[in-house]
């Protein structure tokens, strides 16, 4: 099809902004442009600090966030959104170090146990009894973290440990600078890509997110879909606990509340629209990228904390109304 | 005086307007557009009559705690039913009552009483420009209110660190009256008193006037009301306002039943409030519902952790009751829309 | 002030959405005392005019006069005290306030709207009632009493008689007729080519973003104005292919593609039963409301039946979900198009989806083999799609097609057609009917149901007529002109006939 394809160019040619259309077709690009110019910054802010070791250590921190992302950005493609990755990932990371002592497999499968049942209460919830998203799940959230509560208070007795293997996952390099968690992000990346671009599964996705009544008259059973996908957000996100307290070492009731925003923010800057339909996992990722290396410079300027997080959201909300004046 | 050929047509079959339509089928009506006029305050009798149950010791003193533990979460609900109505969503909320219970604890800590009252009103404006701050921010940057007003309540978390780093801070002791203690009869808690004041001062107007109108109209359906001449961003902009002002006056109270300003105190009431509203039966597509149900099931929700202390059990189910309480209740919820719904 | 003899006048009003350019040069005169058409497929832009002209957003380029003096309205209410008002399909009425609060959010009089209500023949309205629970057809009229009640000099009407009974369409026609009487002006749009050429006095056709032709009322009329909208050649293919059709024989002992046994729903369907056999078109005529939506839509599985049974090839079928009538190879093209379709996806994603039904089907997709079968439905139905592959840049009639090309890739042995020309243009509305004549002729069963009568004859061999929930008669197609249909639609017996 030659005639959009002439459209396209001669815009870029006429018109002087045709870097803004550019920028409209081709999102990864912007989002990119954007990361490098923050990068840019931060050396030129105090030179010599981005070197291979800086950028190592800002994959370490981002592969958390890129993980619980990419279960966020699977449910925002649908159109819903989850609340509760936080208390998930939490809960995981607790109960995975409680039971530490059973040994390595076994408390895995509890901290992702938690993720499954978690995810299936959501799942059931929204999908099979039409509950609001944003309810829901704000409802799980906040019961599997007064759970947790209470369950720590019982745990008093014999403090959580975090295993050997989980600090290296969450803390540790090999290869002399590769983080270990990339080894879990990487695969998870590739596999979600590839899910979303070429399986029926991830079609069905965008197709829900963008009318979920034309896929039921279509034949499909969408609450089947609703229903493994939030399970396979609250599994990333519980396998994103795991890795978060592999890298703080010390099982903490508020461990990863600091990553809802993100993981909500890292989704819309990449590109997903909040409403559904549209979007995907790589500029999520790129969003990941780019919020950490925020986090990074702003720990740089040595301000306060109070300032560093208004800051830190202000930019966030810069960078989404960018966004989403440049797509809409 | 109708012609056969006009009753032929359908559109006659609709009951005709008496001139004075009776209170009971008013009543009956206005009960069938928004049953939690009847259910919440049956759900709220009930809880109080289980935990008089619980607790037969139940004192004045009792009812004062729970006024005052409820207070801050009421006007939480109330601010993110002002939201809601108009079809939109406030995750701030927290943040700003925040904001300011530590900017009223830290400037009225060395003030006179009338000292107090002023700052207190400058308080209320301040709520006011943060939720006129965060409304341009949500019209203006087009991003949907559930992630703005998730980055502007980090934004405004972060604020309330920056006027008080720790808890600290006071206000005079008359000033804490007005929240604490029994004015007029041992029975009637100020804070009651404070709340059904604060409510009544801003909603009531607020509805009756021709702005309530248009907020309920543009959360029931944003085309007919564009298409009725309404200015959907300014009437958008103006609910953010209320919820800031209300907000404002659930840090005040808070600040009057703490006696302190805490930066971190806010982070419980954005959610529960949400939870309150959800309870209280205003629909979260906005255009329906009032303050009523909102209210009454922040006391409900404040109860909980109450009757677990009375029953010695550990208060921090609280929370896990709160949480599993509204996954419950929106559950049956959904369950009965589509039983009601039956394809 | 300049003399103008034009109550309003767009002169080359140019228009332009992104990369889409919605009207080059409209151009519309209307004089006062006259009802003035305005005809246009789907796409033509008249919406785009009417929006223009009523304030919705402004033109890129050309003019707007009033009266003779140039305006640019930034807002419906600005246009409204300049004296133009349109009344569009959806009533302006916010669902959940009453209608009292609806007036005095719009600051409208509500004196004057009971007396314009009264007129249209609502009599005694509870103003106290919630707008959700008033029936459609009464919003429709308050919306219209509203609009009158600001005494425009130019009244819009948006297909204002779209489903509305013969009764209330009646004085509808009425009140235009009253208003220009008062030496006003009504801009009519409508679809239906009967009411156009019995109301207007004069008629202005767009084609492409383009005026194309102002006609006047007189015999003939009606072909020059589908001339015009279709462009001549077009014109003269179309009408050759409608009248090429001969009615065919059902072999007696075929067995039934579809059969519906006693079926019932609720107060609206009270007992259907009809046989479909295989390759051949059986046409549904009805009125408003008489059970056919709830028909076709049990049939497809989308709504579930209290009593009666649905055979596919003698085999009785649970129908659940959608997915259990696609199984048995029964699809639905529904009315409103934008039920079925994704708007923000490709068309090739739009005409894919029902493959990733089964779990089975979660996994990989062959690329290959799914751009071959999208292509050839989208060849197969011609379907134009030069705007951009995402499916909202496409017309409404290009976008209907896509439904259709999503059963063809598929596959399907019945198809259920549910007013599948609704707002659609003339011209791509003959191509679906041919399509569905070709579709029977290859095999499949085609169940048809379409809003106006007289297109039973164009597509069908056979006609039913539901009234009230029931079959209440059947006949092949040289006996279904409008005239019997209209009568079996009303529950009227038709007149004695001799034996066929």
């Amino acid at each position: 099809m030659t005639k959009p394809a002439k459209t396209l160019f001669s815009r870029v040619a006429f018109a002087g902004g045709g870097l803004m259309t550019l920028l409209r077709t081709r999102t990864i690009l912007a989002l990119i442009l954007i990361l490098l110019a923050f990068v840019a910054g931060i050396e030129v802010a105090r030179p010599a600090t981005v070197n291979a070791l800086w950028v190592s250590n800002m994959v370490l921190f981002a592969a958390p966030l890129g993980i619980v992302a990419a279960g966020q950005t699977l449910v925002m493609l649908t159109g819903g959104i989850d609340l509760s990755v936080a208390s998930v990932a939490t809960a995981s990371a607790y109960l995975m170090a409680s039971h530490s002592g059973l040994g390595g497999a076994p408390a895995v499968l509890y901290g992702l146990g938690v993720g499954f049942a978690v995810g299936l209460i959501n799942g059931i919830g929204i999908a099979l009894l039409r509950v609001q998203p944003l309810v829901m799940t704000l409802g799980t959230g906040l019961m599997t973290e007064g759970m947790l509560v209470v369950y720590s208070q019982k745990m008093m007795a014999n403090a959580p440990r975090v295993p050997q293997f989980i600090e290296d996952l969450g803390a540790g390099k090999f290869l002399g600078g590769i983080p270990n968690d990339l080894v879990l992000w990487a695969p998870i990346a590739i596999v979600i890509i590839f899910v979303l671009r070429r399986t029926g599964y991830g079609r069905l996705l965008y197709a829900i997110g963008d009318n979920s009544e034309a896929c039921n008259l279509a034949g499909i059973r969408v609450w089947r879909i609703l229903v493994v996908n939030y399970v396979t957000c609250s599994l990333l996100a519980a396998a994103a606990g795991l890795v978060i307290v592999g890298g703080t070492d010390s099982a903490d009731l508020s461990l990863a509340d600091v990553y809802l925003l993100p993981s909500v923010a890292a989704v819309i800057i990449g590109g997903t629209s909040i409403f559904g339909g549209r979007g995907g996992y790589s500029g999520t990722i790129i969003g990941a990228l780019i919020l950490t290396v925020l986090n990074s410079i702003l720990t740089l300027l040595d301000a306060p904390e109070p300032v560093r997080q208004i800051l830190y959201g202000a930019i966030i909300l810069l960078l989404a109304a960018a966004y989403t004046r440049l797509t809409d | 005086m109708t012609t056969p050929a006009e009753d032929k047509s359908s559109v006659l079959a609709i009951p005709a307007a008496a001139s004075n339509t009776p209170l009971i089928t008013r009543l009956r009506r206005s009960l069938r557009r928004n049953p939690s006029l009847f259910f919440m305050p049956v759900l709220l009798i009930a809880s109080l009559a289980i935990t008089v149950v619980i607790h037969p010791q139940f004192s004045d003193f009792d009812l004062q705690s729970l006024a005052m533990g409820a207070l801050p979460l009421a006007f939480a609900a109330a601010a993110q039913t002002a939201v809601v109505i108009s079809g939109g969503l406030d995750l701030s909320i927290g943040s700003v009552i925040a904001v300011a219970n530590v900017l009223a604890a830290s400037t009225m800590e060395k003030a006179s009483f009338g000292e107090s009252l002023l700052l207190a009103a400058a308080v209320l404006v301040v709520g006011a420009a943060i939720g006129a701050l965060n409304g341009l921010i949500v019209i203006l940057s087009r991003i949907p209110d559930v992630v703005a007003t998730l980055t502007s309540g980090f934004i405004w978390g972060g604020v309330a660190l920056l006027i008080l780093e720790k808890p600290g801070g006071g206000a005079p002791q008359e000033f804490l009256n007005l929240g604490t203690g029994t004015l007029f009869t041992a029975w009637l808690p100020n804070a009651l008193v404070l709340l059904v004041a604060a409510v009544c001062v801003i909603w009531i107007p607020l509805r009756q006037s021709k702005l309530g109108l248009q907020l309920y109209a543009v959360g029931s359906d944003r085309v007919a009301a564009f298409r009725s001449g309404v200015n959907i961003d300014r009437t958008r902009f103006a609910a953010y306002i209320f919820s800031g002002l209300f907000s404002a006056v659930g840090g005040l109270g808070l600040t009057m039943t703490t006696g302190i300003g805490a930066p971190l105190a806010g982070v419980y009431y954005t959610l529960s409030g949400l939870a309150a509203v959800v309870v209280g039966g205003v629909s979260l597509a906005g255009g329906r519902g009032g303050m009523v149900g909102p209210v009454m099931a922040a006391f409900v929700l404040t109860l909980i952790p109450t009757d677990l202390i009375f029953l010695n059990i550990d208060p921090n189910f609280g929370q896990v009751i709160q949480g599993t309480l509204i996954v419950a209740i929106v559950m049956i919820g959904g369950f009965v829309d589509m039983a009601r719904h039956r394809k | 002030m300049s003399e103008s003899p034009f109550l309003l006048e767009a002169r080359n009003v140019a228009k332009k959405f992104d990369l889409v350019v919605a009207l080059k040069a409209a151009s519309l005169q209307v004089r006062p005392g006259e009802v003035h058409g305005l005809m246009g497929s789907n796409g033509a832009g008249k919406s785009t005019l009417v929006k223009i002209i009523t304030g919705v957003f402004p033109a890129d380029g050309g003019q707007i006069f009033v009266k003779g003096v140039a305006r640019s309205f930034r807002s419906p209410a600005e246009a409204r005290s300049a004296g133009i008002v349109s009344v569009y399909q959806d009533p302006a009425l916010v669902p959940d306030l009453t209608v009292a609060q609806n007036m005095r959010l719009a600051g409208a009089p509500v004196d004057a709207i009971r007396k314009w209500l009264a007129e249209l023949g609502v009599v005694r309205l509870d103003f106290s009632l919630l707008v959700r629970d008033l029936p459609y057809q009464t919003l429709r009229l308050i919306d219209l009493a509203r609009a009158l009640a600001s005494e425009p000099a130019v009244l819009l009407l948006d297909e204002i008689t779209a489903s509305l009974p013969a009764d209330l369409s009646e004085r509808i026609y009425a009140m235009v007729k009253h208003w220009r009487e008062r030496g006003n002006a009504v801009i009519f749009i409508s679809h239906r080519m009967a009411e156009v050429s019995a109301l207007c006095d004069r008629a202005t056709v767009l084609r492409d973003g383009v005026t194309v032709g102002v006609t006047e009322r007189a015999h003939g009329s009606e072909e020059r104005i589908v001339a015009l909208m279709l462009g001549a050649e077009t014109a003269r293919a179309v009408a050759s292919a409608a009248s090429t059709r001969t009615s065919r024989q059902t072999p007696p002992d075929a067995q039934a593609a579809l059969e519906v046994r006693g079926l019932r729903r609720g107060p609206l369907l009270n007992d259907v039963s009809f046989k479909l056999y295989p390759g051949e078109v059986l046409g549904v005529a009805a009125l408003e409301g008489q059970g056919q939506e709830e028909l076709f839509d049990c049939i497809a599985g989308s709504r579930r039946y209290d009593e009666g049974a649905v055979f596919a090839h003698g085999k009785e079928l649970g129908l659940r979900h959608p997915a259990d009538a696609i199984a048995a190879g029964i699809v639905l093209v529904p009315a409103n198009r934008l039920l079925a379709l994704l708007q923000q996806r490709p068309i090739r994603e739009n005409i894919a989806l029902p493959a990733f039904g089964g779990i089975r089907n979660w996994g990989p997709i062959r690329m290959h083999a799914e751009r071959i079968r999208v292509e050839s439905a989208i060849a197969r139905l011609q379907i134009d799609t030069r705007a951009g592959s995402e499916l909202r840049r496409l017309s409404g009639g290009n976008q209907q097609k896509v439904v259709i090309a999503r059963w063809l890739a598929n596959g399907f042995n019945t198809l259920l057609c549910f007013d599948p020309t609704r707002g659609i243009d003339i011209g791509t509305k003959r191509q679906i009917y041919a399509l569905v004549r070709e579709l029977a002729a290859a095999g499949s069963a085609v169940l048809l149901f379409t809003s106006e009568l007289p297109e039973i004859a164009l597509a069908c061999d056979r006609a039913i007529v539901l009234f009230g929930g029931r079959v209440v008669a059947e006949m092949p197609v040289s006996e279904a002109d409008e005239a019997t249909l209209l009568r079996s639609a009303h529950g009227l017996a038709p007149p004695a006939q001799a034996a066929s």
